[in-house]
């Protein structure tokens, strides 16, 4: 069926639509990975927001029962140069077109992807919708749209629950938090409890855990206030861990600001250093807000991480307390796994933090 | 870390001559070290025997050593440049290997010479099988389980802890003959049994099977503060057990999940650090396709054909980031040169297709062995980009050039079912032809998948194709099928043999419903960053990326891929026009699609178009590009060959015109212009019929030299001696008809000879003049070349240059073209004309100091030769000697006759230039790596009409110390002379016995040397085939030409007379 995509500013592709039949509406953001599509949509950072594949073909192996970043994606739609139409894996268990109807995303393909992202990319991100007719109604209507505020709220658990294991207590905030971040701190053996975005610092405080961690998520970080009277309540008492909005959240707690990038980080290629080894890693990324640099009040930040083609700030680590954040995924999935050590650091960051505590008792 | 400043000068090593395995990427990979050291400011010297190459241009280094690769000629070198280090990794395995033979000959530590990029412990552990096996179980990464044994019982003993399947690896035979897949002990003892017979050494190899895993490549860089990434992941569409060079290859991989392709990335990343390798590695992968097991199957520590793919398929310079790693710098100091933005510390991100597919010689080689395996066949490959795998894979297929530009020969709709799932299970060069065949007959993708373990993704790829086809044959006319079909690849052409409608009527209906190609970027980076790079791609979509220029521009046609006939001298010769172009104050288009080449190195032209090279891919880009005109005379046949298309959709071909391309390559006007201008020519006619054929070798008498018309490398050409033997050559050879005759001339034994004139229509020059060693009847390719002549009369000489002078007057050529002479009792003969560049245009251009290519572009942009400093007539030759000697890859090739003949065989070439012919030819004969011992053994079986020839030769061999074997007949012509031989039995005579028979001796290393000439009667079980192989095999050095025999004895005469003399 015949579908178009259409951009605030008037651009219009015609495709074919697969997935959910449905009309959609979004901020449309383009993604660089040459693989992890399932990964990429149901990260719930992308929620809202319409994802453009640069990669022509999409699909090719499919959609499995591990490869889940969360159970109920919300982003708005999926746009492809080529969905692909047989696809071929031993994992594989469900086309990505059958999968997107099962989640209501609706797809577009045939799409001149890379002229998307072309517009995306001297424009910036925009407003986009995919419909069935690309009228003047369809662009009023696109035009009218106000992206919602709300979105950390919209997929952050409501209630907290537990993923027990018999290692460190760490308490995992859920801004939107993909479970990649779960199954590395369980591979270290955590015993998490997963707790909403809005949780209190008392809240956790009560609940004495080794470490918190600070998730990814969807969105403006401004739009999470909440978070950031929680941070200021826990830091220096419990070791914090932030990764993307988690980080955002961490800088903006400690007075630093955060802008709205052009277009954004998203893809798995961005190389990475740290700025006191040197060392560089290729890592994941999905953010199109950052850490403004001059925003941050070097008393009480260290800019411990850069990116190296376009300089933006990648890294903190707070001066006094036992925190940390990146603005990339250490999780990856999808992505390259070269920054995971972060999780061990997380976790000696946590036993030097006991041990001190220990001798200072 | 900056560049190192304690090293100032630098060897780089090449790889010389093309060889199967190892052809035209190093010139690539060479090339651009070069450039990179020098833009770092360092000097360079530059060692390659091979003269074919950009990089042995002395605009590429500092100091260019065109002589032999082997440890006398470098040390040499060595110590007279002094450089502080070398760089071996960019030279292919040839580079690689010199260095570690230099270094354990010691001079480099008594030079204080470092090797730079990667250390000789880390090349050891990635090419020795234990040591390799050690690290790698010290990495905890999986490989193959192997043993080598000598006893059919350690085999099955060793299978049966393992578990079958397993591969059975002889050792030392030629293509991996003898070896194969057994299921079980029954069949392992069988296989086991003749591999250990076969084998030299009574040696096989006992491997664990992965047949039928997914291969996978990853293209890993390294520098030295263990900074490392991926340029490029790549998936072989044929599974494990077709060599890599041989199987079809996609980039990014297609079929493996994020989890796969992160899993694969880790391991190459670890084994890359392990190594230490400071620069470019490949590292190829087994992956289970129903699990997530893996295996190593190799690491190359050096920059490869893999990478030379992998830099033009992702636009990252692998081979220039690895020079400036190789002397200190490190990833994220070097800036990415496709976007000028980023550094290099960067992981390219494609967002199109890349499909390469590999060109096989089995055109030329019709008996060689088609079956493919572990052991390299293929000379050449294509590359192609598109938005979708059907496009790639289509423009792919259509740029190899082998008489089909569709996923179809017609022919194979012949074939049996039985024939059909045969090719399929055991897979020829041409699976993808019998796949597509299998599937016009209505086979399953999952049948496909069962006898092939193609994954279903690219079966049910070829599937669409199929069904697009049948689509387009349904509806006639309908223009979306039309888009449908041009956006997944389809040429104008097939659609016009669906519908049955011209193809230029399909275009102008295209050009109306606006279903027209738009050119993309390639750029690293999926368009995330801004790009300036000038290297594009065609595909069906709504934005056109290609801005054309308000500078006028010239286009290009490149050579397409390597095969035997249009090797990599083509190549050279377009980056020459190219230069002369943008000289000239013009904006230089090129189009080609081999990813192996200087010339497809974005930063060689103004505007790179990687295309096929069809009629209908020319004009889009004309179409776009409007250039002034087109240059078709430095891409070989395949260029000229679209001339007349081009000419007639009202494109202007620069330089000779259409009429007069034509006028050179037709027989019947070609014979016209020849007796006009009253220059001999061998007597021959052109036959369209059998009977026309029968008749007119009867009239010019046997023996005749028959060939079919518009040839490219002597295909097909033959001696005929008889009339049975002419009708089984037209029976077996070529289709005889109206639109393709074949050519019947009088064989002269005599000089062969050849020019390469620039002519700008009133003047003439001819650069050189190279005389063959080997007489007529050896293709010109294949002969050892002398420049200047050492055996012409000035009367021969003038003779030469007037035909020469005449006959480019008299063809209007405007340009270069070559001819072929034969002289003959004082008579120079003129056997052709080929209106373009030929290969001997990189070997003349070097020895005589003119740039022949660029000349020759600029006048045909119009420049009269006087007014670029050069006079008409023959151009002075210097003091020196210089040879070009053809090298061969027979080794690679089972079933193939290295018998010399009017078909080209050699793969590539070498260059030896003293002041001595002998010393020039010795220079020569090492560099190809015909080396004779000055004492030893000779074997000779010779025709009975060469036998008083051969003896002459065999009198000198004795008379400088050789012992002479040779067999029954042979001995016995030479005992009668009183000359003293022993006497080897042939093959049959020993049928049963346990005498010694004359492959006994070969196997046993007793023979150094082997000469054999023959009769016509090549059938493929005779002695001398047989005898052929045999020493192929056994490396020992064959000559099949007396003349080419006669000249390394030349050499060791010199060398034995200066021995004396001391």
């Amino acid at each position: 069926m015949k579908r178009y995509l259409i951009l605030a500013d008037g651009s219009i592709f015609e495709g074919e639509g697969f997935g959910a039949p449905t009309t959609t509406t979004g901020e449309i953001v383009f993604n660089t990975g040459m693989s992890g599509y399932q990964e990429t949509i149901t990260d719930q950072s992308y929620n809202g927001e319409i994802i453009a594949f640069t990669y022509p073909l999409i699909g090719n192996y499919g959609i499995n029962r591990d490869d889940y970043e969360s159970i109920a994606p919300t982003c708005k739609g999926v746009v492809v140069h080529e969905a692909a139409r047989l696809a071929s894996n031993w994992r594989n268990q469900l086309s990505l077109d059958e999968f997107l109807k099962q989640k209501k995303i609706p797809g577009i393909t045939g799409i001149d992807t890379r002229r998307l992202t072309k517009r995306l990319r001297t424009e910036g991100t925009m407003k986009a919708s995919i419909v069935d007719t690309a009228d003047e109604h369809a662009f009023d209507q696109l035009n009218a749209l106000v992206l919602p505020k709300n979105q950390v709220q919209q997929v952050s658990t409501t209630k907290p629950f537990p993923s027990p294991a018999t290692g460190k207590n760490v308490v995992v905030i859920d801004f939107g938090l993909k479970h990649s971040v779960l199954r590395e701190l369980s591979k270290r053996q955590c015993n998490l409890t997963v707790m909403p975005y809005n949780t209190t610092a008392e809240e956790i405080i009560q609940l004495a855990p080794d470490g918190v961690l600070l998730s990814n998520g969807p969105g403006d970080p401004k739009d999470v206030p909440e978070a950031l009277e929680m941070i200021r309540g826990i830091q220096g008492k419990i070791p914090l861990f932030g990764i993307c909005l988690g980080h955002q959240l961490f800088a903006l707690a400690n007075g630093a600001d955060t802008y709205k990038m052009k277009f954004g980080h998203r893809g798995f290629n961005h190389p990475v250093r740290e700025i006191a080894t040197g060392r560089i890693d290729f890592t994941s990324q999905n953010h199109g807000y950052a850490v403004d640099v001059h925003s941050i009040n070097k008393d009480n930040l260290l800019v411990t991480h850069i990116e190296i083609n376009d300089g933006t700030v990648e890294g903190l680590r707070h001066r006094q307390y036992p925190a940390f954040s990146v603005q990339f995924h250490p999780d990856a999935t999808p992505g390259p796994h070269d920054a995971d050590h972060l999780f061990d650091e997380f976790m000696e960051m946590m036993d030097a933090f006991a041990k001190r505590s220990r001798e200072n008792a | 870390m900056p560049r190192r400043t304690d090293i100032h000068k630098i060897m780089v090593i090449g790889s010389g001559p093309i060889i199967i395995g190892q052809a035209a990427e190093f010139d690539y990979s060479g090339t651009q070290a070069c450039l990179a050291l020098r833009e770092e400011g360092y000097e360079t010297v530059l060692v390659n025997s091979n003269p074919a190459t950009i990089m042995t241009d002395k605009e590429i280094a500092d100091h260019v050593y065109i002589e032999p690769i082997t440890l006398e000629f470098v040390s040499r070198i060595l110590r007279k440049e002094l450089p502080d280090a070398i760089l071996p990794t960019l030279g292919g395995q040839q580079g690689l290997n010199m260095a570690m033979e230099l270094s354990s000959a010691g001079i480099l530590d008594e030079l204080h010479i470092e090797l730079l990029g990667t250390k000789l412990s880390a090349i050891d552990q990635a090419e020795d099988r234990e040591l390799f096996k050690n690290l790698m179980q010290k990495l905890n990464e999986p490989i193959p389980s192997s043993q080598s044994v000598t006893t059919v019982e350690a085999a099955v003993k060793f299978a049966g802890k393992i578990g079958y399947p397993v591969i059975v690896r002889p050792a030392f035979t030629m293509g991996g003959t003898g070896g194969g897949i057994c299921n079980n002990a029954a069949e392992l003892t069988e296989i086991a049994t003749n591999a250990l017979k076969l084998s030299p050494i009574t040696q096989a190899l006992i491997e664990q099977s992965i047949a039928g895993f997914k291969e996978i490549e990853y293209e890993v860089m390294r520098d030295a503060a263990d900074n490392a990434l991926v340029v490029c992941n790549m998936e072989n569409i044929d599974p494990v057990g077709i060599h890599t060079g041989d199987s079809i290859v996609t980039a990014p991989v297609q079929t493996l999940s994020d989890k796969e392709v992160q899993m694969l990335r880790d391991a190459s990343l670890k084994i890359i650090r392990a190594l230490k390798i400071e620069g470019g590695c490949n590292v190829q992968l087994a992956l289970d396709p129903d699990s997530f097991k893996y295996y190593i199957i190799e690491v190359n520590p050096r920059v490869s054909r893999s990478s030379a793919l992998a830099s033009k398929a992702t636009g990252y310079p692998i081979a220039k980031i690895a020079s400036k790693i190789a002397v200190g710098l490190t990833l994220d100091e070097i800036k990415n040169p496709i976007t000028g933005t980023t550094y290099a510390e960067f992981e390219p991100t494609l967002d199109y297709v890349v499909t390469k597919i590999p060109r096989f010689p089995f055109d030329k080689f019709t008996k060689g062995e088609r079956r493919l395996g572990t052991q390299m066949k293929a000379t050449g490959e294509a590359m192609a980009i598109g938005r979708n795998f059907e496009e790639s894979i289509l423009k792919a297929v259509r740029s190899l050039e082998i008489g089909t530009i569709h996923i179809e020969i017609p022919e194979l709709a012949k074939v049996s079912d039985d024939d059909l799932t045969e090719k399929l299970i055991h897979p020829q060069d041409d699976r993808l032809f019998y796949l597509t065949e299998a599937l016009r007959r209505g086979y399953k993708i999952d049948e496909l998948a069962e006898l092939t373990k193609i994954d279903l993704f690219f079966l049910d790829k070829l599937s669409h194709i199929v069904e697009l086809e049948i689509a387009l044959k349904d509806h006639k006319g309908d223009l979306d099928i039309l888009k449908t079909a041009k956006k997944n690849g389809f040429t104008d052409y097939e659609v016009s043999q669906l519908w049955h409608i011209p193809a230029d009527q399909i275009r102008e209906m295209r050009r109306e419903a606006k279903i027209w190609p738009v050119y993309k970027m390639v750029d690293t980076c999926a368009a995330e960053f801004e790009s300036q790079t000038p290297y594009y791609y065609s595909t069906f979509e709504d934005e056109n990326e290609s801005i054309v220029s308000p500078r006028p521009s010239v286009l290009v046609l490149g050579a397409g891929p390597i095969r035997i006939g249009q090797g990599v001298e083509f190549d050279y010769a377009t980056v020459h026009s190219v230069k002369a172009i943008q000289k000239a104050g013009y904006e230089a288009i090129i189009m080609n699609n081999n990813p192996e080449t200087v010339s497809t190195d974005f930063s060689v032209s103004d505007k790179l178009y990687f295309e096929p090279l069809t009629i209908e891919d020319v004009m889009n880009v004309i179409d776009l590009e409007k250039p002034v005109g087109v240059i078709v005379q430095f891409g070989g046949q395949t260029a000229i060959n679209l001339a007349e298309s081009l000419a007639k959709a009202g494109v202007k071909i620069l330089g000779t015109t259409v009429t007069d391309l034509n006028r050179a390559e037709d027989r019947e006007a070609f014979d016209q212009i020849i007796q006009q201008l009253k220059i001999p020519q061998p007597t021959g006619a052109t036959a369209t019929t059998k009977e026309e054929a029968v008749t007119i070798a009867k009239r010019i008498g046997y023996p005749v030299l028959i060939r079919p018309s518009y040839v490219l490398g002597g295909r097909a050409m033959e001696i005929v001696e008889n009339q049975t033997e002419l009708e089984t050559y037209i029976r077996d050879a070529v289709k005889v008809s109206h639109e393709h005759p074949v050519l019947i001339d009088r064989y002269l034994v005599g000089k062969e000879c050849e020019v390469d004139v620039i002519s700008d229509g009133e003047h003439v020059l001819l650069p050189g003049i190279m005389e063959h060693i080997e007489r007529a009847g050896v293709h010109s390719g294949d002969s050892i070349a002398v420049y200047p002549p050492q055996t012409f009369s000035e009367n021969v000489i003038q003779q030469i240059v007037h035909h020469a002078e005449q006959l480019a007057v008299a063809l209007n050529c405007i340009g270069i073209m070559n001819i072929q002479f034969i002289v003959q009792d004082e008579i120079v003969y003129v056997l052709e004309v080929n209106p373009r560049a030929s290969r001997t245009v990189p070997f003349l251009s070097k020895v005589t100091g003119i740039s022949m290519a660029q000349v020759a572009t600029q006048v045909i942009l119009g420049a009269k030769l006087p007014e670029l400093g050069y006079q008409a007539g023959l151009h002075k030759a210097g003091k020196m000697v210089h040879v070009k000697a053809p090298v061969f890859s027979f080794s690679k090739l089972n079933n193939v006759d290295s018998l010399l003949g009017p078909e080209m065989k050699s793969t590539g070439e070498v260059m030896g230039s003293d002041v001595t012919v002998e010393k020039a030819l010795y220079k020569a004969f090492e560099a190809s790596k015909l080396h004779l011992p000055d004492f030893g053994t000779v074997l000779f079986t010779i025709a009975d009409h060469d036998k008083k020839e051969a003896l002459a030769l065999a009198k000198r061999f004795r008379e400088i110390g050789y012992r002479v074997m040779a067999t029954k007949g042979t001995a016995e012509f030479f005992k009668s002379a009183k000359l003293r031989v022993n006497e080897v039995t042939k093959i049959k005579e020993t049928a049963g016995s346990k005498q010694q028979n004359i492959l006994d001796i070969i196997a046993a290393g007793q023979v150094q040397v082997v000469i054999n000439t023959m009769d016509q009667d090549r059938d493929v079980a005779s002695d001398g085939f047989q005898i052929r192989q045999d020493a192929i095999e056994h490396g020992i050095p064959l000559f099949t030409s007396l003349d080419t025999a006669g000249a390394i004895l030349r050499v060791l005469e010199s060398r034995s007379f200066t021995t004396k003399a001391l």
